[in-house]
């Protein structure tokens, strides 16, 4: 089960969220914003913590009742998902978002990079994928 | 790397052969299995006429080759992350694995032809592209004023003539540019101005830091 997809671009900034199942709590808008700025703090500050050098930052956050899923691309966005504990095989489930990321909102000649994503073709094909994982 | 000029291929540096071959077996699978394709003379003709209209519009060759290199970046910098999502490749450990998965993963992938590196520079922060079948340029002629430097208009080292596929510069220039790699890319021959080879030259300005810091303005 999917939760929520967030993108953060390489300076830190929410630009894409959206949230797959009902009855999950919600924030503001702006306490959004502030998750992802901290999210991509904390992240910077688990990778200068690795004792081994050149370690990425931090990939996943396990709780009792959900996990979240991170991974950075070598450009510096960061994809982070939200799923229940049980949930597989998530690394393709990212790729699939990576790939689909890359044909429907960097191939928008239209879409400036690092902005806000408003593209309903990209929520679209998003929504196929979750809707696989979640039904 | 011993101290001898660079004058056989033997001393440029490469990558180690199992990796070389790792790097081919993905740009071939990739070129192959996940890659939409599109009518080769539709593309060249489009680019054709990309050009010759910013041609007729600018009408001097060093302002185009401006434009088409500031074009390639703009595709570069969207292009790269088609790249890594198809390629899912780990970070290139050096400048010279670089070179090799460019050639191999990069060219293959959107232009279907695996050009040659060489010509390391001793520091290996430089390297040439050949390209020896230009899917660009199949059907081109270049008029003649394009091939020489328009006459004292740029006060002599500067000028340049057409160079016809330069977007490839720009595309390079900002693909790489997003993995933290600054670079300058710039044509050093092209047969299509009867040189015996074309070539692109590559060279490693510096690489960028990673940690961008949070939202400066």
């Amino acid at each position: 089960m999917l939760h929520s997809l967030y993108i953060i671009n390489k300076a830190g900034g929410l630009i894409y969220l959206k949230n797959y199942t009902d009855g999950i709590a919600t924030l503001s808008s702006n306490e959004y914003l502030v998750l992802a700025g901290t999210f991509h703090s904390i992240h910077v500050i688990t990778s200068k913590l690795s004792p081994v050098p050149g370690s990425s930052g931090i990939e996943v956050l396990e709780a009792d009742l959900f996990k979240m899923f991170c991974i950075q691309t070598p450009t510096g966005t960061k994809f982070l998902l939200v799923t229940d504990p049980l949930q597989s095989n998530v690394d393709a489930i990212m790729r699939k978002i990576y790939e689909t990321y890359a044909d429907y909102v960097m191939k928008n000649p239209f879409y400036t990079p690092e902005m806000p994503i408003r593209a309903d073709l990209f929520d679209l094909n998003l929504n196929k994928i979750v809707k696989q994982i979640n039904s | 790397m011993q101290g001898t000029p660079i004058t056989t291929k033997a001393s440029f540096p490469t990558t180690s052969t199992a990796a070389a071959a790792r790097a081919k077996q993905t740009g071939d699978d990739i070129w192959r299995n996940r890659t939409d394709k599109i009518n080769a003379e539709l593309f060249a003709l489009t680019y054709g006429s990309l050009v010759a209209t910013l041609v007729k519009d600018y009408e001097d060759y060093a302002e185009v080759n401006t434009q088409l290199d500031k074009m390639g970046y703009n595709i570069g910098v969207r292009l790269i992350e088609e790249f890594l999502a198809k390629s899912s490749l780990p970070k290139c450990g050096t400048f010279v694995e670089t070179a090799d998965v460019i050639s191999k993963i990069g060219f293959k992938m959107f232009l279907g032809i695996t050009p040659t590196i060489t010509n390391w520079s001793a520091d290996t922060k430089e390297f040439s592209i050949i390209i020896d079948e230009n899917p660009l340029s199949e059907f081109v002629e270049l008029p003649d004023d394009a091939l020489l430097p328009p006459p004292a208009s740029t006060g002599g080292s500067a000028a340049t003539g057409l160079w016809y596929s330069n977007i490839l510069c720009g595309v390079l220039r900002g693909a790489l540019e997003m993995v933290l790699l600054q670079v300058d890319v710039f044509f050093v021959s092209d047969v299509l101005r009867h040189d015996d080879a074309t070539e692109i030259r590559v060279r490693l300005v510096r690489i960028l830091d990673e940690d961008v810091p949070a939202s400066d303005e």
